[in-house]
């Protein structure tokens, strides 16, 4: 098993399907009236947040605490971070306390890797930047397996702010690597250069994931088995990302009428939080492809499993 | 004064000869030259230059004296080969008046380590707003040529137009900073396949060829000498082999970085590979070879960009952009170029020179010539360990690499700075 799990590019595709395998296993857990499991009794995991995100603080601490770890909650604010300690610092102090594993979100990209080279324990990347967030990627895969029964030949199109997306980047590549096949939509300018070019090239050669670009999201509905919708920040709009919400929602939102384009069996998704009336609509949100509910109480299965298969539980 | 024979040197790589240093110029040169009391130095197998001459380099005095002063870095540039340096001018307070250039002239002068000619700001406090007093500063004992808001561009079209027109009148130069700042906000590293990987906000190309295409029309325009700093990719290559082709007067530098590195080093987000302009790619660092070599490019520059270890060993966004240089970069451009004496002379130190207007410096040793020399070793081969260097601050990107050639000696009018590789003080 890896040590870290930093990037969706961490996982080949046995690893991955192992943790999936593993969640199924964790989800059956959450069923039961004790929903709790010894595994890592004794274990300490460190949740180092050092952005808000209310939902996979949660889910991590949940998941920790159903194996049964010791879950330490250390925020940036009021914290010897907001003193200006160093994430060196703070490092070597979790070091000295003896996490098992430090989850950690940040919004500088690529700090769970340099954590990474400063701790012992195991680090698991719960969103850097705009880089990655791998877990996000897992608990996607895990219920678009659910939900459809596989994930080898899916299409899949990820939709909205790419360019910015630590959840489209950590998706391209697991999606990849367990054989969907992924379409990237948005505006133009929310889409990463090189991505857009290596498209239109035809994939020359490159170490990027086979990865097809569209800017019309009504081309690709009718082919797709997976919508996943973005959120798109409003401050994109003062950047000229785009010209405004309410263009953007006309070009690029995902509305009832829009949704009856899918295919039948197709599901929308979200990683949420959502901007309800720019990228989706209530009448999508709340409808029964979506799946942005099930998506969280996977999440917990699926990061039960990460924290169950880093640490080692599976020897114990 | 002390004087020195120098037996058996190859100078620029010709057949062995020696070098008698005496009151601070070369007094004579030819075969089996007799000692007369002179300090005899064996050089067999060594190559005399003319010392080296670096037209980019921060020394960080005043205002970051914990990592760097102009005493450490004068050292660290003695045992990099070089005699003269060219301070920047992004200093706290910055050198934009000739009260701080003085001081650093004065600094330099006292250290004795090397002769170090201040840059002086384009605009006051590098803010890109009004021009700094650059009449002063040129007029002032630090006599100063160059003018330069390096960290930053002097973005504002019309204001580098006067700097260029203003600074004719004691034939200055300007030395721009080529990055146009509304597409480079929050830039991380070079824009491109590497990047978009990381999720580090891009620094596009364009974003230095637009402001040379521009800067290279207005000194056209205005009949102005140019100089372009660390020019990092292809395409800001092309528009100067174009721009000289037309008869700008126009020069431009390369950092030994760029010539050797590129931008897959990001990927394990150490900044010490953070630097601005940002390591590009593999056809980059082809195009600025080759324009080093064809002369487009007129000169090797170090960027050396001292930084305390708090602001490296850090979030990649968070820390500062810069790399050490000076005492790798005679290595590097010696592996990028090979053993071509000539030039590499004329790349790291006659052109710098004249571009500087040190009179004094890039001359090859001969008789009547100024002392400014340096001796290296072409076969020694060097593991670089940050720990060893002489600057203060730790941040090469080269630890652990090993390097061709080494600085066995370094003569600042005819006094070594280097002796046996090792500082004299």
């Amino acid at each position: 098993m890896i040590r870290h799990l930093l990037s969706g590019a961490d996982l080949d595709a046995a690893t991955a399907t192992r943790i999936l395998d593993t969640a199924a296993e964790m989800a059956t857990v959450a069923g039961r009236e004790v929903k709790k499991l010894p595994a890592l009794r004794g274990r300490t995991v460190v949740n180092l947040f050092y952005e808000d995100s209310t939902r996979t603080r949660i889910s991590f601490e949940a998941a920790a605490k159903r194996l049964s770890a010791d879950v330490i909650n250390f925020s940036a604010k009021g914290s010897s971070v907001a003193k200006g300690e160093s994430l060196k610092d703070t490092a070597l102090t979790l070091q000295a306390m003896g996490a098992d594993a430090v989850v950690v979100r940040h919004p500088a990209s690529g700090a769970a890797n340099r954590l990474a080279e400063w701790v012992d324990g195991s680090v698991v990347n719960a969103g850097d930047g705009t880089h990655e967030h791998p877990t996000q990627a897992l608990l996607d895969a895990y219920t678009m397996r659910s939900r459809l029964g596989r994930l080898a030949g899916l299409s899949v199109a990820v939709v909205g702010d790419v360019l910015h997306s630590r959840v489209a980047r950590s998706n391209v590549l697991l999606l990849s690597t367990l054989g969907a096949k992924v379409t990237l939509v948005g505006p133009p300018t929310l889409i990463p250069v090189d991505w857009a070019t290596r498209a239109a090239t035809a994939n020359t050669a490159g170490q990027a994931p086979d990865i097809s670009v569209c800017y019309d999201l009504d081309a690709v509905l009718p082919t797709s088995d997976v919508v996943m919708m973005l959120r798109v920040q409003r401050e994109r709009m003062s950047d000229s990302y785009f010209p405004s919400a309410r263009e953007y929602a006309r070009r690029y939102g995902l509305d009832g009428q829009r949704m009856r384009r899918l295919p039948e069996h197709a599901i929308v998704m979200h990683p949420g939080p959502m901007n309800r009336g720019m990228e989706i609509t209530p009448e999508v949100a709340d409808s029964a492809r979506s799946t942005i509910v099930e998506q969280v109480t996977n999440g917990v299965s699926v990061r039960m499993a990460v924290l169950y298969l880093l640490l080692g539980g599976n020897n114990a | 004064m002390s004087s020195y024979l120098i037996k058996g040197v190859s100078v620029l790589g010709a057949a062995p000869t020696d070098l008698l240093i005496r009151d601070g110029v070369v007094a004579e040169t030819g075969a089996d030259l007799a000692a007369d009391g002179a300090t005899v130095l064996d050089a067999a197998g060594l190559v005399a230059l003319p010392g080296l001459v670096d037209l980019h380099t921060h020394l960080r005095e005043p205002g970051r004296e914990d990592a760097e002063t102009v005493e450490s870095g004068s050292r660290a540039a003695a045992l990099g080969g070089y005699t003269a340096v060219c301070a920047m001018a992004n200093t706290s307070p910055v050198a934009d008046t000739a009260g701080v250039v003085e001081q650093v002239w004065r600094l330099g002068r006292e250290a004795g380590l090397v002769d170090v000619q201040p840059i002086g700001a384009v605009t006051v406090g590098l803010a890109g707003e009004r021009l700094a007093e650059l009449g002063a500063m040129a007029d002032s004992a630090a006599r100063v040529r160059i003018f330069s808001d390096d960290g930053h561009c002097v973005a504002d079209p019309r204001l580098m137009r006067r700097a260029l027109e203003y600074v004719k009148a004691f034939d200055g130069i300007i030395a721009q900073h080529a990055e146009e700042p509304r597409l480079t906000e929050g830039a991380q590293m070079h824009e491109g396949a590497v990047s978009t990987r990381l999720g580090l906000t891009g620094w596009p190309a364009v974003a230095e060829e637009a402001i040379i295409a521009r800067d290279v029309l207005l000194a056209e325009h205005v009949g102005s000498r140019l100089h372009v700093c660390h020019v990092s990719t292809a395409g800001s290559v092309e528009v100067l082999r174009q721009a000289k082709a037309r008869g700008v007067r126009v020069t431009a530098e390369v950092t030994p970085h760029h010539l050797l590195l590129t931008d897959v080093r990001a990927e394990t987000y150490d900044p010490v590979y953070k630097v601005n302009p940002p390591l590009r790619t593999d056809d980059d660092v082809t195009a600025l070879r080759a324009a080093l070599a064809d002369g487009v490019i007129d000169i090797v520059a170090t960027d050396h960009a001292p930084h305390a270890v708090e602001d490296k060993e850090c979030e990649w966004a968070y820390a500062r952009p810069g790399m050490l240089g000076l005492e790798t970069a005679l290595s590097i451009t010696l592996e990028v170029l090979g053993p071509r004496w000539d030039l590499i002379a004329e790349r790291m130190s006659r052109t710098p020179a004249r571009i500087a207007g040190l009179e004094s410096h890039g001359l090859d040793p001969a008789p009547g010539v100024p002392a400014n020399l340096t001796l290296v070793d072409p076969a020694a081969q060097r593991r670089i360990e940050p720990g060893e260097l002489a600057s203060l601050s730790r941040n090469t990107p080269y630890a652990g690499m090993t390097l061709p050639g080494r600085v066995v000696a370094t003569f600042l009018r005819g006094e070594p700075t280097v002796l046996d590789g090792k500082a004299v003080k």
